[in-house]
Order: structure tokens, then sequence, then C-alpha cells
């Protein structure tokens, strides 16, 4: 246990090995992880701020989605009630043309009887003639009574 | 020791005692243990190197196993680092404390290899003592211990300039009274010297210690070797050898642990003004 000059020689070599640490071990060292934990940090920022940026895109996707959904609300309410006033102008417009139809067909139906009528009283007056002739062909002179006899028709 | 020749207990333990010295000046102090100096030497440039070179090529990205590892060192040293030292540490204080720690370590570990068989090889070095741990070296111990003593000073006198230094060394810790000068000066002088000496002391002492233990078994298991019932003896002594190398596993982290810590409050101290 005695002191002797390899105190000298070995701190000599602690200086030696501590400036060398300091040097080229430490340096490296730190700069590899202190790079390292910036990486990583940024990284993290850049999540965090890629989540807010895709909170934020997502509400607005939200607030999108829901005017869309108004608008096409309101497009179909339109719609609807441009189809119920559609329906309600054909409605209209059968009732006219069931009306007008109607009203020719009574129309026709009224002529069709006014000359039925007319056929009618034709025959009728013709039976009538014919009837009336045979009971006056022997008396009755048919070209003396030529006159009577359309004058007789016109009455029926 | 691997002869067959028997040796008392005495002389085994005096024979791994002793260090390997070379004369190289008058007088008995200028001695260099080249044991020591070699050992801490070899095991520096392999630790550093080892740190230096996974550290070269040290990639910012996604480390490997290896540079994982290295990091995890770092990441200790740096934490405890920044846990005591409040000031700029990357330049110098966490390096050194790097330093103590790993080379601290290193050379407590050594207590682990058996010395016997160190010795077939160290033989063909030096017939006669070759101590391979270097912290079990008061040389060793001191040189750390007083080197951290003169970078607490200049980091004072850096820090507060020689004037405030030499303030502080009267007017601390009583006041600037001038009655009190010679009672500071004396309190920080015995700081001064107590610092280093439990310092120093502290490893020195665990670890030789721990040598000693290692080798009060292995000479146990040495001299039952040419007894009749040799095994008793080799084996008790094998297991409580192995039982102690387990405890001793703590004792080397820790005193290197330790050191390091006084190392950084130490220099953490010199940078404080009172």
């Amino acid at each position: 246990m005695n002191i002797n000059a390899t105190l000298f020689a070995q701190a000599v070599v602690f200086l030696a090995f501590i400036w060398f640490s300091a040097k080229f071990i430490w340096p490296h060292l730190l700069t590899a992880i202190e790079t390292r934990q910036k990486t990583i940090a940024d990284g993290l920022a850049a999540a965090e701020k890629g989540k807010q940026a895709l909170e934020f895109s997502s509400k607005q996707a939200d607030e999108e989605i829901g005017k869309a959904r108004s608008r096409a609300g309101d497009i179909i309410g339109q719609a609807e009630k441009r189809a119920s006033q559609m329906i309600e102008e054909a409605k209209l417009a059968a009732r006219d043309e069931g009306g007008r139809e109607k009203a020719a067909a009574k129309a026709e139906i009224e002529q069709e009887v006014s000359r039925a009528r007319e056929a009618l009283r034709e025959q009728v007056a013709a039976l009538a003639v014919a009837g009336a002739e045979k009971i006056l062909r022997r008396e009755i002179n048919a070209q003396a009574h030529v006159e009577l006899l359309a004058q007789l028709k016109k009455e029926i | 020791m691997a002869s067959g020749t028997e040796l008392t207990p005495n002389e085994y333990i005096n024979h791994h005692l002793s260090f390997f010295g070379k004369q190289v000046g008058d007088g008995s102090f200028w001695t260099l243990n080249m044991d020591s100096i070699s050992v801490s030497i070899l095991l520096g440039v392999v630790g550093f190197g080892l740190f230096w070179w996974i550290a070269r090529g040290a990639t910012a990205g996604v480390p490997g196993k290896r540079q994982a590892f290295i990091e995890l060192v770092f990441d200790f040293i740096d934490n405890q680092t920044k846990g005591v030292f409040k000031h700029e540490r990357h330049a110098f204080v966490a390096p050194a404390a790097l330093t103590v720690f790993i080379w601290v370590l290193l050379m407590n570990s050594m207590d682990f290899l058996p010395v016997d068989w160190i010795a077939l090889g160290t033989h063909s070095i030096s017939e006669h003592g070759f101590r391979i741990v270097p912290t079990s070296d008061v040389n060793t111990t001191f040189a750390l211990s007083l080197t951290v003593l003169a970078l607490t000073v200049f980091f004072a006198i850096k820090v507060k300039g020689f004037g405030g230094w030499i303030h502080e060394l009267f007017c601390s810790p009583f006041g600037s009274n001038p009655l009190v000068w010679a009672f500071n000066l004396l309190f920080n002088l015995i700081e001064y010297i107590s610092k280093p000496l439990s310092h120093s002391l502290r490893l020195f002492g665990n670890m030789y210690a721990g040598e000693m233990i290692f080798l009060l078994l292995w000479m146990w298991a040495a001299n039952s070797a040419w007894s009749n019932d040799y095994y008793i003896g080799l084996f008790v002594s094998m297991g409580l050898a192995w039982a102690w190398a387990v405890f001793h596993i703590l004792i080397v982290a820790l005193q290197a642990y330790v050191f390091m810590m006084l190392t950084i409050v130490y220099i953490s101290m010199a940078h404080q003004h009172h």
C-alpha cells in the first residue's frame, strides 16, 4: 500500500480517457440521440397537427353534408309541390275535357234524337199518307189531292 | 501458482498482493506499477474503443441493438449528471462521468477473473507479482480522486475567478469576519483533504477487501488440493467463491456508481457560489 509514481501515470491516463470521451464519444451519441428526439418530437407534432386537420375537415364535411341534406329536402319539397300542382292541373284539364266531351256527346245525342224524331215524323206522315191513300185510293184522285197531301204531311 | 510446490498461506497472499513494480528513478517513490498501468490502459482502450466504435457509427434513426445498449449507458449517466449538475454538462462533466463509470467498472470487474489462471499468463511477464485489479492499487484510486480534486479546484477558479476562490477559502462557511478567517481556511482545507481521501479509499477498500476474500478462498482451494480429503475444501471454497462473486457484482457496480456520483457532486459543488 505504498504511494509511488504510478499515481502520476494513472492520472495522466485518466485525463487522456476523459479527453477522449469528451471529444470522440459523447458528442456523437449526444448528436444522434438529440436528432432522434427532435425527429420524434416533430413526428408527434405533425401527427397532432394531422389529427387536428382531420377533425377540422370532418367537421367541415359534416357541415357540407348537412347543407346538402337540407338542400335535397328543399328540392324534394319543391318537387312534391310541383307534382301535386301538376296533378291538380291535370285533374282540372281532365275535368274540362270531360265536360267538353260530355257536352259534345249531349249535343250529338240531341241531334241524333231530333234527327230520329224527324225521321219518325216523316215515317208517321208517310204511314198516315199511305193509310189515307189506301182509304182514299178509290175515291180520291191522287193528282187532285197532291196539294192537300203535302200540306197534311207538313202538319204531321 | 500453478506449480506443484506447496505455499504457506502467507506466501500465497503476499505473492498475489505484490505489484509488478518498475524502478524509474531514485528512491522507492519512483516506481511504476506496470501491472496497474497496463491493465487499466488496456481496459480503457477496449472499453472506450468499443464506445467510440459504436458512437462513430451511431445513427439518429432506428438504433441497432449495440447502439441501443450504448445509448442506455449514455442515458443513465446523462440522467445522473443532470440530477446533480445544473450547469452545461455536455462539454465536460457528463463525459467525465461516463469515463469514470465505465473505466472504474471495468477495472473493478477484473476481480472476477480467477487469479491463479490469469497468473499462468502473467507469469511470463513477471515471475513475481502481477495484480490485475487496478482499483485495488491505492495509486490508481488516488490518481482518480486527486485528478477529480484538481478538477474541482480548476472549476472553482474558472467559475469564481482566482480572487473569488481565495475569498471563499477564507470567508465560507462561517462568514467574512476576519476573526473567523482562520477557521474558515482550516475548515476548507479539511474538506479539500477529506474529499479525495474518502473518495479514493472507499473504492480502494472495497476492491482490496473483495480481492482479499477471493484470495483466501482460492488459497483454501489450492491448499486442499494436496490434502487427502481435498474435495471438501475444494468444493466448499468453490461454492463460497461463487457466492462471493455474485455478491461482488453488486459491489463492483455500486462502487463504480458511487465513484462516478461523487465525481459529479464534487465538480458540481465547485460550481456553486457560497
